[in-house]
Parts: C-alpha cells; sequence; structure tokens
C-alpha cells in the first residue's frame, strides 16, 4: 500500500503520469526531476510518511528503486 | 515580538548563547537548547524559569554529528510542528600562531564552527520550507572578515560563516527563509579571561565607543533578525562591536 503511496507522491510532486513511475524511473529522467523539483519531493515524502529524511539519503535518492529501499529504513512498510 | 515561534540555538550553556537564548525566551519563544551535555543547561533552564519565559526543550548532543542533528530535528518537529529560528551559536577558538597549529585542532576548529552550522542549516530550513518560512542566523565575528595575529584557523571559520550566510540567503529568500550573520567584535565572555590587564586595555583602546560589549548588546541583535521586525533583511553580516570596524 505503501509503494502505491510513495508513487502517487512522486507523480504529483514531478507531475508525470503515475504509469511512468516504475522501479527504472531515474533522476533527470524527465526535465521535470531536477534539484529544485528533488527538494521539493523530499518534502511531500517527509510530510507523507512523517519522516525526516537524513541528508545523506536526501542525495541517494537517484531513482524509485532507491527511493522504496530509503523510505524502508525509516520504518515504513513498503 | 517572537510569541509561538520555536527558536533553536546551539551553544546555549553560557555566553553569547545563554544571551541569545533568554532574550528569544524573553521575547515569547519557546527555545530548543543545544549543548553537548545537557546539565551545563540546567543555568540557562533555571533562568528562564525564573523569568517566567516559556519552557525551553533541552538537548544534549553532539552538534558534528549529522546524523544526531537530524534525529535531534526530526524529534523536536514531531512535538512542535514548526521550526520558526535557528541560531548556528556554538563555536570553539583555538589561538596558535602560524607553524605551530596541529591539524586536530583545524579539523576540530571546522567541524564546530562551520561543519556543525551548515548541518544545522541544511535540517532547519527544510522544515523552515514545510512551514512557509523562518530565519536563521550565524553566530559569525569580527575575526571573520578582519583577522587577527594567532587566530588564523578560528579567522578561517568566521570568514566560512559569512560566505555560507551570503549563499544560503540568495538560495532560500524564495522560500521566505532569511539568513544573516552577526559579527560581535570584544565581548565580555570566558574567552576574555584569560587575557593580561594590559592585553585587555589595548583591546578597549581599540573600540571608539571605549566598552566592552556584553553578551546582551549580541543577543538583542539576534533576536531582532529572529523576529519579523527584520522581516526584509536577509544575506546581511551586522557588526557588532562598538564601532570597531566603523
Amino acid at each position: 500500500m505503501s509503494v502505491e503511496k510513495l508513487k502517487q507522491v512522486f507523480a504529483v510532486s514531478l507531475d508525470v503520469p503515475l504509469n511512468k513511475i516504475v522501479d527504472e524511473f531515474r533522476y533527470n529522467a524527465v526535465p521535470q526531476w531536477d534539484s529544485i523539483a528533488h527538494m521539493a519531493l523530499i518534502a511531500a515524502i517527509e510530510e507523507t510518511f512523517d519522516i525526516l529524511i537524513e541528508t545523506e539519503d536526501v542525495i541517494d535518492m537517484s531513482s524509485f528503486a532507491k527511493a522504496r529501499e530509503i523510505i524502508a529504513k525509516y520504518g515504513i512498510t513498503i | 515580538m517572537l510569541g509561538g515561534k520555536v527558536v533553536w540555538v546551539t551553544g546555549a550553556s553560557r555566553g553569547i548563547g545563554q544571551a541569545i537564548a533568554l532574550a528569544c525566551a524573553a521575547g515569547g519563544a519557546t527555545t530548543v537548547l543545544v549543548a553537548r551535555t545537557a546539565g551545563h543547561l540546567a543555568d540557562t533552564r533555571d533562568k528562564m524559569s525564573a523569568g517566567g519565559f516559556p519552557t525551553p526543550i533541552v538537548l544534549d548532543y553532539d552538534i558534528t554529528d549529522s546524523v544526531a542533528v537530524g534525529h535531534a530535528f526530526q524529534e523536536v518537529y514531531k512535538t512542535t510542528k514548526r521550526i520558526d529560528g535557528l541560531v548556528n551559536n556554538a563555536g570553539i577558538m583555538r589561538d596558535a600562531l602560524l607553524g605551530m597549529i596541529s591539524t586536530a585542532d583545524i579539523e576540530q576548529s571546522f567541524s564546530v564552527n562551520v561543519f556543525a552550522a551548515l548541518h544545522h542549516l541544511q535540517f532547519a530550513s527544510r522544515l523552515m520550507r514545510k512551514i512557509g518560512g523562518g530565519s536563521i542566523v550565524n553566530v559569525s565575528s569580527i575575526m571573520g572578515h578582519r583577522g587577527s595575529a594567532g587566530q588564523t584557523v578560528y579567522s578561517a571559520t568566521k570568514a566560512a560563516l559569512i560566505g555560507a550566510t551570503l549563499a544560503a540567503s540568495k538560495e532560500l529568500a524564495p522560500f521566505n527563509i532569511r539568513v544573516n550573520a552577526v559579527a560581535p567584535g570584544v565581548i565580555q565572555t570566558s574567552l576574555l579571561d584569560g587575557l593580561s590587564p594590559e592585553k585587555l586595555d589595548g583591546r578597549v583602546q581599540s573600540i571608539a565607543m571605549g566598552r566592552i560589549g556584553t553578551p546582551e548588546d549580541v543577543a538583542s541583535v539576534v533576536a531582532f533578525l529572529i523576529s519579523s521586525q527584520s522581516a526584509y533583511v536577509t544575506g546581511q553580516v551586522l557588526g557588532i562591536d562598538g564601532g570597531m570596524t566603523a
């Protein structure tokens, strides 16, 4: 369920169709996912899952698959 | 002027940091007091209690540990749901002449004076964005733009804080987050205890106003910069030095 929630956050924050959000969806793969949007995406993920992502993880979040992996570290079942 | 706001102050156990925390609390802010050892904050907490100020949140963690900083912000944010102000005050001064400066002293000075401030700035600004703005004040020093013999490392760290202030103010302005620095001159703190009367007199001679500053002189300016009374002020380095740089 959390995977679907995370997909929604990606789709809304980056203004990308939901079906494009797959594990291989990577940073800079679309023009919308640039460094400025990345920080907005992080903020939206934090808000949705009520977590505060550490700086190294913010930098490491380079794909949807990586995002799933990182979110799981914060105790979110995904 | 700070009622309802949450203001984070590092190095709040004594001196300038304690005065800043008290000034913010007197203005109505809930303060987050940070020191390496919570017991060292008892005096600040007692003074707030005696003054009838809002009860502070007391935290002890290693400010140079970015993971610990993140956890601290997360824990406080969960409770307060807001961070309005950050004062990066904690700092150390290691005097040494060139040729006698150890690598360990350089690393520790940058770690406490610069890296810790950057860790706090990053987390605070992210949380401030969520509430639509905030104010960050970095406590630099007159040494950051004037320098002093025997203080090459300290001066370098304080200059770094000024650079960080200017860059961050530009990056964060669109999010209504203001970033300023203060540059205190000679202030009456324990750092002056080791000076001989002659050296102290020499310092006073260099101050146009003819007196050493007090921690409260610095604190009132910082409280102003944290408050909305300075709502249109960002990217500034404000000297608090009695005219030393006039």
